[in-house]
């Protein structure tokens, strides 16, 4: 009798406890998104407003040639991202995780773009970046008058320059994340490899790197998530232009929500955004739910 | 001396408590003019209203984009300013509708703003009858600048009459070496220079049936047609560096004899100000081709939200009074490099640029909207996106027009 009512009581101080935070979730999160759901179903503009109009601003949504161009310039960007800021944090953390001297520095080195607002950063990118100003300027004035590096002011290449910023400033990140990863690792595993004579490279890519599974989902989480909200990069360097070439969806939903006074069309831009997010995430949510059940059980 | 109402105008802007305290109505005031030229413009306003005996508290917020969302989330969340700056535009149509401003109809009959006002202005700040905000200025944001000593340097003898003209001296320009045409490529500066060409080589009855009536038969023709091919002409003298580039840089351009033209509004005389360059004497401008060029009206407005408090209501009569007056007006021009609203002003201390703009208009015939007035914010920035995608890329003019008429048709 004594032990169950001490577990109720138990259990009523941590549910107290969440209470707070599960207030915020169900308030903050689900609400305002249930909230947006219902507002990219009416015909709003500045103000919210009560009617319904079904999924009129979702097929214009989509019949509108710049939300488009954002889409797939999204999803190009978030291919090259994740990969470009994977391989090369890895490899600046197998790198630091060699003990070379200065390791601190070089930790701090490699972080910091990261600790800096891309705000700052990216306007110091976009005069880099400028042909009249910056890189291409200087490598002609060196004795090179054909060298020619104008991606920024390019249709087609701009959207790279966005992904070289973002992964000079993500990628010390994920080097820092790795190598926790993989001063985690157990001593006893290099050595017995190196008993075997396997080639240092070789333990990387066949032990090391699958036992840092855990971290490299995490650093792809974190990746993501700062592909659906890549904003601030766009904005400071290119402002989405030249033209409509560097378009994004979140810049075309703030422009929509604030400048363009049409609150239902940026709603229904930020759904179809919730959607994909859970449309990639529910997967490796499921398959992870999936993988750790047997152990369970086990 | 230091005045008890000034000290305590000072003053409230640290204490709150104060201004309540103070003599002349209070007024809150929301608006974007935060660089150089336009802060000091704004004072302006201030300190005529303070004369008046009101009781001024400054809010300025930068980026119009910025500052148009602080006002709408106060109004919203029932903590209004006094009035609020807004642009000559469809911009405040929807708190107009809503019922979220008060209307300042004695003030307009008293002042007579129907006489007073060009039609173009009035169509936006008189809705169902009512007067719902004050017009502070006229801008042109068409205006063609020339720099006198890179037109010299190519050549150039006499400043350009037609569009032909003009593509002639760009190519003396491009000849010479230089950079024939400044421009910064942002969506905005290449809509201005649609726009230009839009007025210039469509002319106004064309520009009315696209922007005004959203005609699809018109956006199909022929003469649209030559407007977007006009336009994109224009693009193959801009320099590699130009997209990305401010406005301000491009003005520098010019400043600086690097550059030839530039298509901007008349804010750019303030830049040129800046570096101690003279109208006529270092640049030109050029306000439009052919006989009578139509002139492009935009401009800012205080709109006042609604508010029940008999005290604040007083000070939304006393500002739409002052912000109005002609004095008020001429001072504040003459820093924003704007033009009054009103024609009955005394123009003589202002710029050469200034009373040309004054001049055309004293022609009624010659008001011409900007696309704001006829457009909602919305559709205005579907037909941006169009317009600075062809600036950049290469596609077929029929496709662009094509894509005009399904955004417009929105």
């Amino acid at each position: 009798m004594g032990t169950k009512l001490n577990a109720i009581r138990r259990h009523a101080v941590s549910w107290t406890a969440m209470l707070p935070m599960a207030a915020i979730v169900i308030v903050a999160y689900l609400g305002t998104a249930l909230w947006t759901l219902r507002i990219s179903l009416s015909s709003s503009r500045t103000f919210p407003k009560d009617d319904f109009v079904g999924l009129a601003q979702y097929a214009r949504l989509f019949a509108n040639d710049r939300w488009m161009l954002s889409l797939e310039n999204l999803a190009l960007y978030g291919v090259l991202f994740i990969a470009a800021a994977l391989v090369i944090g890895f490899l600046l953390a197998v790198f630091i995780d060699q003990k070379v001297a200065g390791e601190g520095v070089l930790r701090t080195v490699f972080l910091y773009p990261y600790a800096m607002s891309f705000v700052a950063t990216g306007l110091a990118w976009q005069w880099m970046l400028n042909p009249e100003a910056g890189i291409q300027q200087a490598v002609r004035r060196m004795g090179y008058p054909e060298f020619r590096f104008d991606w920024i002011v390019d249709q087609d290449m701009v959207m790279y320059t966005i992904v070289i910023a973002t992964v000079w400033q993500s990628s010390g990140l994920v080097m820092a994340l790795m190598l926790a990863g993989l001063r985690g690792i157990d001593e006893e595993i290099w050595k017995a490899a190196r008993i075997d004579g396997i080639p240092k490279w070789r333990v990387y890519a066949s032990i090391v790197l699958p036992m840092l599974g855990p971290s490299v989902a995490t650093v792809f989480m974190l990746l993501a998530t700062a592909v659906v909200k890549l904003f601030d990069s766009v904005v400071a360097m290119t402002q989405g232009g030249p033209g409509t070439a560097s378009e994004v969806p979140t810049k075309f939903i703030m422009d929509h929500l604030f400048g363009r006074a049409n609150i239902a069309l940026a709603s229904a831009g930020s759904i179809v955004m919730l959607l994909t997010v859970l449309a990639l995430v529910a997967p490796i949510l499921y398959a992870r739910s999936r993988a750790r059940r047997p152990r369970e059980a086990a | 001396m230091i005045g008890p109402g000034k000290f305590c105008a000072a003053l409230a802007l640290a204490l709150a408590g104060c201004a309540a305290h103070a003599a002349g109505p209070r007024a809150e005031v929301i608006h974007w003019w935060t660089s150089g030229g336009e802060s000091a413009a704004v004072k302006k306003i201030s300190e005529a209203y303070r004369a008046a005996g009101g009781v001024w508290v400054d809010t300025a917020i930068a980026l119009g984009e910025q500052a148009r969302s602080v006002t709408i989330n106060r109004i919203v969340g029932g903590n209004p300013p006094t009035a609020a700056q807004f642009n000559t535009s469809k911009q405040f149509l929807d708190l107009v509708e809503q019922g979220l401003l008060n209307d300042v109809d004695d003030v307009a009959k008293r002042e007579g703003w129907e006489t007073l006002f060009p039609e173009t202005v009035l169509r936006v700040i008189k809705v169902k009858g009512h007067f719902y905000a004050a017009p502070v200025n006229i801008h042109n944001m068409a205006w063609i600048w020339y720099s006198k000593a890179a037109l010299k340097k190519a050549g150039v003898a006499a400043e350009p009459r037609t569009m032909d003209e003009l593509f002639a001296a760009l190519d003396r320009l491009k000849a010479a070496g230089l950079v024939p045409l400044a421009h910064g490529g942002q969506s905005w500066q290449d809509n201005i220079v649609f726009t230009a060409v839009l007025a210039n080589v469509g002319g106004a009855d064309l520009y009315l049936k696209v922007l005004r009536d959203r005609d699809p038969a018109a956006i199909g023709s022929e003469a649209f047609r030559k407007v977007l091919l006009t336009f994109k002409r224009l693009q193959t003298y801009v320099d590699p560096g130009s997209p990305g580039r401010n406005w301000n840089d491009a003005t520098a351009m010019l400043i600086t004899g690097k550059a030839g033209f530039q298509i901007m509004g008349d804010w750019a005389k303030g830049e040129f100000a800046l570096a101690g360059k003279a109208p006529d004497r270092d640049y030109g401008c050029i306000a439009g081709f052919g006989a009578a060029p139509p002139y492009l009206i935009q401009g800012d407005v205080f709109v006042f939200p609604k508010t029940k408090d008999a005290q604040a209501v007083k000070a939304q009569k006393l500002l739409a009074a002052v912000a109005t007056a002609p004095a008020t007006q001429v001072e504040f021009s003459i820093k924003k490099g704007s033009i009054p609203v009103r024609s009955d002003v005394d123009a003589s201390r202002m710029d050469v640029c200034a009373q040309k703009g004054i001049a055309i208009m004293k022609d009624k015939s010659r008001h011409l909207a900007n696309g704001e007035v006829f457009l909602t914010p919305d559709q205005n920035g579907a037909l941006a996106d169009i317009v600075t995608a062809y600036w950049n890329r290469n596609m077929p003019v029929e496709k662009v027009q094509k894509d005009i008429a399904a955004a417009l048709a929105n």
